[in-house]
């Protein structure tokens, strides 16, 4: 780390495009700030795929019956949208987020491994590539993102989609490990002067939390993709049945990532939450403390709860009971934080931006996806409504209304950082009215589908009592959503070139990144103000009250 | 909605479960909407003033809302295990099924080994009556879902599940896969019909006989067909040499409602457009088209009608 040069030691401070100009610059370039921008593009590439595959199902089962799509696409569509979706946009957008502010936040010049966090990137990426080709190379995978065995086993998945889509998995978490290591190495060793690690900004605290998870839970999907692959290229045994393999092996290896891997897509989310609901209310985080430390619970305890998505196996009622245990004390670390924030808005001077507007209905749309949540915890109502309609509508409250939701505000409140300009509020209204309105149309008659008896995964269904008219709600509600999106593409390609020009600090924020220019330097910054507390910058302002003042800072 | 109008007790203790954990969850929801939208309009900020007051945490507050909701899952969860025990009670591993799901790629197997009796898709229950019941698949991962009766278990290949069914209410009910198993999962449905016990037992009585194989006519051609074509190495119908167990047993295919799990109605015209080309009512279906020609198809159609 020593070897990272200075602002005063670099003889030619790289710039944007280092030693390289244009595209090769970009493709070149170990900056974090160039990096975490390219994460930007390749994730808002995969959204719009992901995004279009979601109207194709959508149009699919508008109505009952509908031959708009044959089965074999569908299946392909849906499978490439869960997996484009969680590995290519949620969890590369943290990570793009983290790699770009993590630095700014606690003021370094860079991530500890600027070259690996290149390489982390680009795994990303040919991942992505690759999953992709398969629609080329004789069909995309078809067996849904966890891939159940023996469904994805030769015998009853001949294509080899299931080879690229284990292949492409592989290079993705390999990149996301590597990435994980960087981030820990960088918070650890590269704060500023005085940031001792009670003093990290929240978002950094929850990164660095996450990481944790992804240190431990990638490995097993790593592990398992290998051990399908060679089940699948070398005749091995590991999850067939027929020639004394375990179908339940799968399910045990991949959910012991599989649901951690909801705690990797939602930490950083939350983070973002802790960093934008103190500004906008104009008041400190309240209890700092519980937030960061309900977090720690929350990483220990996502490992201990993966079988409650095995509740329907027949485990036992032993087993079952032990992760509804785990996943019911998860629940407590969890609903705090909602109240946490809520009380940081207590009292506070409110404005309601955009990146404002997505945060707070933020809380709302989580709590309802937490406490289906819960409703799953509890056993015998996951007996019923596993593998419905219900679960679908759960986990795209928890994902795109909780990090997606979060994402956005994240996206508002730290484009004009990224860009120098602001996002036209005008336009950020619009595009959350629309996704609000979109996203809660699409999402909460699932619920009533999935209790009426709808499974999930399939290209059509009977024309039973209203589930043609539900089905079509969601259908036009998905649209609303798309309309939202396309807002926002309007006011990010309008706002890059003729938006407001920023500053450095257009919302008089707190943490260090606000404490350089918009965009920032390719050294990040000329001066480190002292960090005393976890507000640096609220410090400087307020020398008559500052945090450093107040026990527990 | 189907998990609030249960046929089982099971079912029923189900649903006094959901319905405790709906209103909670309502009440907390309402809790959390209430003070976000009040907090929301209260401390909207009007333009030029001051920074608020700061406040870092309150340790009594905090320890409220971490006790409280602790409390109360506990509850939840103690109600929970309770249920869980009610519902799927442990059964003697001595105890011999009544009753034997099989899941296939896409069709449902339903065997009684006590009463000699192997039927698809549609699944006759005796009213009132308790069946120890095991779930397994002869392929890939299924799941046997019938809201209304109860839990759902997955058909694991090489494992076994069991659990007990039974239904008090006599009519027809719903229900399919939810596991995804592949191309045609969406037509993987199942029915259940429950009758009172005479009738169940009629319909054992029928369903268990050997039936008299037609010789004559379109009905005996067409039996004749299907002893020489394929269909016979696939599928099983009781009285003749078709043995095959790839596809349902076709005895008293005449006696179902439904044909390919749900995916058409049981009609002479639909049964002759399925035996043309399955493909058409069901895409992916493991059965070949066998490009047979019409005369074939009314004759094999005839006979399967005649089985009765
Ligand atoms: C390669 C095996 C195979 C052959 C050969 C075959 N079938 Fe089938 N058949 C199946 C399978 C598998 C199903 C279940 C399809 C489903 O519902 O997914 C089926 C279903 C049926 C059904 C509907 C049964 C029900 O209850 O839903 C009928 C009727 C039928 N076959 C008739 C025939 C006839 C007549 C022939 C010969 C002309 C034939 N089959 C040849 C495999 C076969
Ligand atoms: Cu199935």
């Amino acid at each position: 780390m020593t070897e990272i040069p200075t602002a005063a030691e670099s003889a030619h401070p790289a710039s944007e495009a280092g030693e390289y100009t244009g595209l090769l610059g970009w493709v070149s370039s170990v900056d974090h700030k160039v990096i975490g921008i390219m994460y930007f593009i390749l994730v808002l590439f995969f959204f719009l795929i992901g995004g279009i595959e979601a109207l194709l199902i959508r149009i699919q089962l508008a109505q009952p019956r509908n031959t708009f799509l044959s089965p074999t696409a569908y299946n392909q569509i849906f499978t490439m949208h869960g997996t484009t979706m969680i590995f290519l946009v949620v969890v590369p957008t943290l990570i793009g987020f983290a790699v770009y502010f993590v630095p700014l936040m606690i003021g370094a010049r860079d991530v500890a491994f600027p070259r690996l966090n290149a390489l982390s990137f680009w795994m990303v990426v040919f991942g992505g590539l690759f999953l992709y080709f398969s629609f080329f190379a004789g069909g995309a995978p078809d067996v849904g993102w966890f891939s159940y065995a023996p469904l994805s086993e030769l015998p009853y998945s001949t294509t080899p989609g299931v080879n690229y889509w284990a292949l492409g998995l592989l290079a993705i978490g390999i990149g996301t490990v590597t990435g994980g290591i960087n981030l820990i190495v960088t918070i650890l060793t590269l704060r500023a002067p005085g940031m001792k690690l009670r003093r990290v900004p929240l978002f950094v605290w929850m990164v660095f939390v996450n990481s944790f998870i992804i240190l431990f839970a990638l490995p097993p999907l790593n592990a398992s993709l290998v051990m399908l692959i060679i089940d699948r290229l070398l005749n091995g045994n590991f999850f067939t049945p027929a020639t004394g393999g375990s179908a339940i092996l799968w399910e045990q290896y991949f959910w012991a990532f599989g649901h951690p891997e909801v705690y990797i897509m939602i930490l950083p989310a939350w983070g973002m939450i802790s960093e934008v609901i103190p500004v906008f209310s104009r008041k400190h985080i309240f209890g700092y403390g519980i937030v960061a430390g309900s977090s720690v619970a929350i990483a220990v305890l996502s490992f201990l709860v993966y079988a409650h998505h095995m509740f329907a196996v027949g485990l036992g009622n032993p087993f079952d009971i032990a992760f509804a245990t785990a996943s019911f004390m998860i629940a407590v670390p969890t609903g705090i934080k909602i109240f946490n924030w809520i009380a940081t808005m207590w009292g506070g001077k409110i404005r309601f931006t955009t990146s404002m507007a997505y945060a707070v209905s933020f809380l709302v749309l989580f709590t309802i996806g937490g406490i289906t949540g819960v409703s799953f915890a509890a056993v015998p109502i996951d007996w019923q409504v596993e593998d419905t309609y219900y679960v679908v509508a759960h986990f795209h409250y928890v994902l795109f209304g909780g990090t997606v939701f979060a994402l956005m505000a994240g996206l508002y409140y730290w484009f004009p950082k990224i860009s120098g300009r602001m996002l036209s509020e005008r336009l950020g209204m619009l595009n959350f009215w629309l996704t609000f309105i979109g996203f809660n149309m699409t999402f909460f008659v699932q619920h009533i589908l999935g209790l009426m008896g709808m499974s999930r995964r399939i290209y059509t269904y009977p024309n039973l009592p209203g589930w043609a008219s539900l089905n079509l709600v969601s259908t036009i509600g998905a649209f609303v959503l798309g309309l939202g999106i396309l807002v926002l593409l309007v006011n990010m390609a309008y706002s890059l070139r003729r938006g407001k020009v920023a500053g450095d600090n257009p919302w008089k924020a707190w943490t260090l990144e606000w404490a350089t220019t918009s965009p920032p330097p390719p050294h990040n910054f000329d001066e480190i103000p002292p960090v005393r507390s976890q507000r640096p910058l609220w410090d400087l302002v307020h020398p008559e009250n500052p945090d450093w003042k107040h026990a527990g800072d | 909605m189907l998990p609030f109008q249960p046929i089982s007790g099971a079912a029923s203790d189900i649903r006094s479960l959901f319905t405790v954990v709906l209103i909670i969850g309502a009440i907390i929801l309402l809790l959390v909407t209430v003070l976000v939208v009040y907090s929301s309009i209260r401390f909207r900020a009007r333009k030029d003033e001051p920074e608020p007051r700061q406040i870092f945490g309150v340790r009594r507050l905090e320890l409220f809302w971490t006790v409280s909701p602790a409390v109360l899952l506990g509850g939840i969860l103690i109600y929970t295990i309770f249920t869980m025990y009610r519902v799927a009670p442990n059964i003697p591993v001595n105890e011999a099924p009544d009753l034997m799901i099989v899941g296939h790629q896409w069709w449902w197997e339903f065997r009684y080994p006590k009463l000699g009796v192997v039927t698809a898709n549609e699944l006759h229950l005796p009213k009132g009556q308790k069946f120890v019941t095991e779930v397994t698949s002869a392929d890939v991962i299924h799941s046997f879902w019938v809201p209304q009766l109860g839990q759902k278990l997955d058909a694991t290949p090489g494992r076994p599940a069991y659990m007990y069914i039974q239904a008090d209410q006599v009519g027809t009910y719903l229900g399919s896969c939810v596991e995804y198993c592949g191309t045609a999962h969406a037509w993987m449905r199942i029915r259940v019909i429950v009758e009172e016990p005479q009738n169940f037992d009629a319909w054992v009585k029928q369903q268990a006989a050997i039936p008299t194989i037609p010789t004559t006519g379109a009905a005996g051609a067409g039996a004749k067909l299907f002893t020489e074509l394929t269909c016979a190495q696939c599928h099983t119908i009781a009285g003749t040499t078709a043995k095959g167990t790839v596809g349902p047993n076709l005895t008293y295919v005449s006696t179902r409602e439904t044909i390919a799990a749900g995916a058409a109605e049981n009609t002479q015209a639909n049964l002759e457009i399925w035996i043309d080309n399955p493909q058409v009512i069901k895409p992916g279906v493991h059965m070949p088209s066998l490009g047979l020609s019409a005369n074939q198809i009314s004759d094999l159609a005839a006979f399967l009608e005649a089985l009765k």
